[in-house]
């Protein structure tokens, strides 16, 4: 998969380029420029390129080679790995029903996100992304869970959720009654984690539209309001088109960080209660790292890698046909 | 009439929002203040009685400002490194002609496509194998690799906006390439290099996975790995754990109130990214 890429992006072979060097070069002094581009280039690139492309590779390429090759063995992490397992690992996760669930939960973090978070951050975006001072202090405040690390905004609630002390504990209270643990709850806990990832990263996607919102110019709007739009027409019909692009990007952030969830349920749940919380990389680290189960956790790292793949080639074939994707 | 209606309850609604969302905020602050009876009862009100205790003994214990090096070590090198090493590259990228030049470009940005959680055990041996594990340029290294893709796509794309007149004046002028990046590149390229240098920062301060997987000996930990281990240690003491959370909330959010500007330019400029 990698390797499409890669050849779709280089179209021309690269010997095509000297011709047009050399034949831009004539004259003396030309020359001479050409020659000390061509020397002083070659150092260059041999004193500039080689950090990138030796930590590249040894911390990344060669990993996920490494995650294929593992995958097909059971192996604990000790000596060097022996014992094929053949697809074994692959038949093990996908039959797993916590993994399959796992996947649901990441599944459930992408739609309350396209469902819930989304819209509500539209809504106030678009309420407060005029430039004035209200706009900005509550803009400020929007923002503010976002710049929480996970794990702060777990521990935050997990504290909230507590049965004996946080705020569903006095709400109870209020009733004289002894508060539900929400998150030793199957069922419910997933809600609850579900409730902080909307808390904490409304702010960031609303930041997002508002930056959309910005770059709309003001004449459209204004000629529309001249012609007699209504304000809801204004949005329905000239502001949200004119945000597609900012609005696919937003849902596109959604998915990538709800391929790598997991700091957030750490302090939450552990992926508790009975696994039902775990998502997919809480649950490679749970089965694969903490255990080390270095097959079975590479095939988690493998599925996990195909899903990525899958979702940028679709997320490029749907979205980037239009010039925005010229440069990458 | 009705424009009066629904700035009204544009206001009322924008207020509860934003009640809902610093509410939790609120809670962890006071928290800190609070005795275990006290926060049993009253979870979002000001203190009965406040107690400093909590986040006096934080701030004069020795563990809280250890955790915030380690942390600030590691951040340091992961961003000095991520800034030198990507515009290395990017710049050779942007402005010179070199045979496999597409080809390189194409293998540096192939770490768009997924997040280190794929390969973190084969990472985790990799680091092993150099001796790094329990260190902290263990996580330094593997963090600088996972950021170079981004940084060298949104830093070849500002080199490439450089106009070329200026490349072509300083050669005739006899600078060498290595000159003409230092002097000419680096200095017009100020507010994309803020740009990356703060995401990679925030990447770098925020992570757990990495270091929850590569250090093992709690001299070590950054931040993330402390707060869990001091939440572990105290269980339901909460006011202590709350005190805790407040205290490393403030350099994020200090941060947040210097470079407000980088950080929603970041954001925005993940449109590159794709």
């Amino acid at each position: 998969m990698a390797k499409t890429r890669t050849v779709e992006a280089n179209g021309t072979p690269d010997g095509t380029y000297r011709p047009e060097v050399l034949s831009r070069a004539n004259g003396p002094f030309k020359q001479k420029v050409r020659a000390a581009l061509k020397s002083g280039q070659l150092t260059t690139c041999l004193l500039f390129l080689p950090p990138a492309l030796l930590l590249f590779t040894v911390f990344v390429i060669i990993p996920i080679l490494e995650s294929g090759w593992y995958s097909f063995f059971s192996w604990n992490g000790y000596g060097v790995p022996q014992n094929w397992a053949g697809f074994d690992n692959y038949r093990q996760v996908l039959s797993d029903p916590i993994f399959t669930n796992s996947l649901l939960n990441n599944l459930y973090v992408i739609l309350v996100s396209a469902l819930i978070q989304l819209p509500v951050a539209m809504w106030i975006a678009l309420l407060i992304s005029d430039r004035t001072r209200n706009s900005l202090v509550f803009r400020a405040i929007f923002f503010l869970p976002y710049i929480l690390a996970d794990v702060v905004a777990g521990l935050i609630w997990k504290f909230l959720y507590d049965g004996d002390y946080g705020l569903v504990a006095m709400i109870y209270g209020w009733f004289g009654q002894q508060a539900p643990f929400v998150l030793a709850t199957p069922g419910w806990a997933m809600a609850a984690i579900l409730l902080v990832v909307v808390w904490k990263y409304f702010g960031f996607h609303m930041a997002l539209f508002i930056a959309g919102r910005q770059g709309i110019p003001s004449d459209v709007i204004e000629s529309a309001k001249i012609d007699g739009a209504s304000q809801w027409q204004v949005t329905r019909h000239i502001v949200l088109p004119m945000m597609r692009p900012v609005i696919v990007l937003a849902l596109f952030f959604s998915i990538l960080g709800s391929l790598q969830f997991f700091d957030m349920i750490i302090p939450l749940t552990k992926g508790g209660p009975l696994n039902t919380t775990h998502s997919v990389v809480s649950y490679l680290y749970t089965f694969g790292i903490l255990r080390m189960q270095v097959g079975f956790g590479s095939a988690v790292g493998v599925v996990l890698f195909i899903i990525c793949v899958l979702v940028m080639v679709f997320y490029k074939r749907l979205f980037m046909r239009e010039p925005a994707g010229e440069r990458a | 009439m009705k424009p009066r209606l629904f700035t009204y309850y544009r206001w009322l609604f924008l207020f509860l929002a934003a009640g809902l969302c610093l509410l939790p905020l609120w809670a962890t602050f006071v928290g800190g203040f609070k005795s275990t009876g006290d926060l049993r009862t009253n979870a979002l009100g000001l203190p009965r009685e406040w107690i400093f205790d909590n986040y006096v003994s934080i701030l004069f214990g020795s563990r809280f400002w250890q955790m915030l090096g380690n942390s600030a070590f590691i951040a340091l090198f992961t961003v000095t490194l991520t800034l030198i090493v990507s515009s290395m590259s990017a710049f050779t990228l942007a402005h010179l002609r070199f045979a496999g030049k597409r080809w390189i470009g194409s293998y540096l940005t192939l770490g768009l496509t997924f997040p280190f959680a794929t390969a973190v055990l084969p990472i985790f041996f990799e680091v092993r194998n150099l001796g790094l594990l329990d260190s902290l340029w263990g996580v330094i290294l593997p963090q600088v690799a996972f950021n170079l893709s981004f940084a060298i796509v949104l830093l070849r794309g500002f080199f490439q906006e450089i106009p070329k007149e200026l490349f072509e004046a300083a050669l005739i002028d006899g600078c060498s390439y290595a000159k003409m990046f230092i002097q000419i590149v680096i200095p017009l390229s100020r507010p994309i290099i803020a740009t990356v240098g703060v995401l990679s920062l925030v990447g770098s301060w925020n992570n757990f996975l990495l270091p929850l997987v590569m250090i093992d000996n709690d001299a070590l930990y950054p931040w993330p790995l402390g707060i869990m281990q001091y939440q572990g240690q105290y269980g339901t003491d909460w006011g202590r754990v709350l005190a805790f959370v407040s205290l490393t909330i403030l350099p994020a959010l200090g941060f947040y109130l210097l470079a407000q500007k980088q950080i929603i330019a970041g954001l925005t400029s993940g449109a590159v990214k794709g």
